[in-house]
């Protein structure tokens, strides 16, 4: 039986409010609640990116592991924010872990799916008996330009994952992927922002692809949604998940536990992955979980996890995805966020 | 600060590596290869674990260049279970919480950048626990 071993989240502390957001651009907040069900979102500080998201959620899932970090033979981390264009998020990662040198690292980029895409990989060279143990984690900070929509969800987080076939968390039932070409979204080289194309990321992108991924694995599983008790998507915004949700047949019940964006917003590569951790953190034995991340491109990854009694023994050892969102937190103005996220052009 | 020496220190930098002298039990921080205390050069690795107590604090308002944008910002001596002590930034909080006795736990964060198109130096900061 392979599957998950161990892992982790990270959210950082910075928060910012929908209505501190629409008040500078003379938006109404109350049709960006009720529109896009968000209330705020995480913000990183000056000194974190993907790298440092990542090593803290990659230390959590080690706490859980409880394994030696040298038993680690890959390492993939998915994110749209590498902090450096020409040289790996991964290297760093391994070194600060004691991982390695004897590790296959990579870093991974699918816009919003990078992080599903690293778990994919990594959770495919642990089945095939490649490597011991292999780690994937989605993680970013992610762009959203001013006064556009997605500066209201664009958030900063993500979750680590640990795979491995011994003292399993949550067993990998199994997997499916489905891309096309679509262009709903998209940054090209040097740009320091992303583009998209409003509507047309909905039906014929986010909604195409989460939909038929979801529907493929609940066939190839024999599965249906009453089966599940936890059910998680990509989440963009508040809306399009309920939505997808609700259209394949789960309950908002289901959907609610692992539905992190309204306080957390779209941390893009780490949004449904660190939506699987918060469901990780109060799952029971036996339970089943659907899990379908969506990339911009297009593509969605889908997987059917089911819990352990592993899982409530060793899920104390690192703090849940909820007391993160709900812990200590420091609130900023717009021109605190400007400045953060470097939005502010000063001289060198 | 040039690359090759970043790259010497990754040890203590990322993996909060120390030597703990096998004469006196002295724990030195970044690793040292004669004892401070008693002289003695036998000593075994260890790892720093990640929390402490903050020994003194103060508040930075006048940074160096490269921290320009984050002032003001705490500074602290910070003393580990192990009895080893580093200085480190106090983030995530109002630079005035951090007094002695402040907990926290050591966070890996990116300390500075060198300049606009050179290497990205990253490290252990404190933040309050809790």
């Amino acid at each position: 039986m392979s599957g998950i071993v161990g892992y982790g989240a990270f959210v950082p502390r910075n928060r910012i409010k929908s209505e501190e957001i629409a008040r500078q651009w003379g938006k109404d907040p109350e049709t960006i609640r009720r529109g896009l069900l968000l209330e705020e979102k995480s913000v990183p500080g000056i000194d974190e990116d993907t790298i440092t998201i990542s090593v803290a959620a990659a230390q959590a899932a080690l706490e859980r592991a409880g394994i030696d970090p040298k038993r680690i033979g890959a390492v993939y981390i998915g994110s749209e924010s590498h902090p450096y264009a020409v040289k790996p998020s991964g290297t760093i990662l391994v070194d600060v872990l004691g991982i390695g040198p004897e590790v296959h690292v990579a870093d991974f980029e699918f816009a919003c799916k990078a992080g599903t895409e690293a778990m994919f990989v990594a959770f495919g060279l642990v089945e095939s008996g490649r490597v011991e143990y292999a780690l994937g984690i989605g993680a970013d900070t992610s762009q959203g330009a001013p006064n556009d929509a997605l500066e209201f969800s664009a958030s900063a987080g993500g979750a680590a994952f640990i795979f491995g076939r011994k003292n399993v968390l949550a067993e990998v039932v199994e997997t499916y992927s489905y891309t096309s070409d679509t262009p709903d979204f998209w940054r090209r080289e040097g740009e320091f922002y992303p583009r998209h194309g409003g509507r047309f990321t909905g039906e014929p992108a986010y909604f195409k692809h989460v939909l038929s991924a979801s529907r493929a694995i609940l066939d190839k599983t024999g599965l249906k949604p009453k089966d599940f008790r936890f059910a998680v998507f990509h989440m963009p915004n508040g809306k399009f998940p309920l939505s997808a949700g609700k259209t394949l047949g789960f309950s908002k019940e289901q959907l609610e536990t692992g539905w992190v964006v309204p306080t957390m917003g779209n941390t893009y590569s780490g949004s449904s992955p660190t939506g699987l951790a918060a469901i990780l953190d109060v799952a029971d034995p036996d339970d089943l979980i659907l899990i379908t991340s969506f990339g911009s491109g297009a593509g969605s990854d889908s997987f059917v996890l089911k819990a352990t009694e592993e899982l409530p023994r060793r899920r104390p050892r690192a703090p849940t995805v909820r007391s993160m969102l709900e812990g200590r937190r420091r609130y900023l103005t717009y021109g605190e966020y400007s400045k953060y996220r470097e939005k502010i052009i000063v001289n060198q | 600060m040039p690359s090759p020496r970043y790259w010497r220190e990754i040890p203590s930098r990322y993996r909060l590596e120390a030597s703990r002298c096998c004469g006196c039990g002295k724990v030195a921080y970044p690793a040292r290869k004669v004892c401070p205390a008693c002289g003695a050069d036998d000593w075994k690795q260890i790892q720093l674990s990640r929390h402490g107590r903050v020994v003194t604090s103060t508040v930075i308002h006048v940074p160096p260049d490269d921290f320009l944008m984050e002032a003001p910002y705490a500074v602290a001596v910070v003393e580990t279970s192990e009895g080893a002590r580093l200085m480190v930034q106090v983030v995530d909080c109002e630079p005035a919480e951090v007094v002695p006795g402040t907990e926290v736990n050591l966070e890996f964060r990116l300390i500075r950048r060198e300049g606009h198109g050179g290497i990205l130096c990253y490290g252990y900061k404190g933040v309050p626990a809790g």
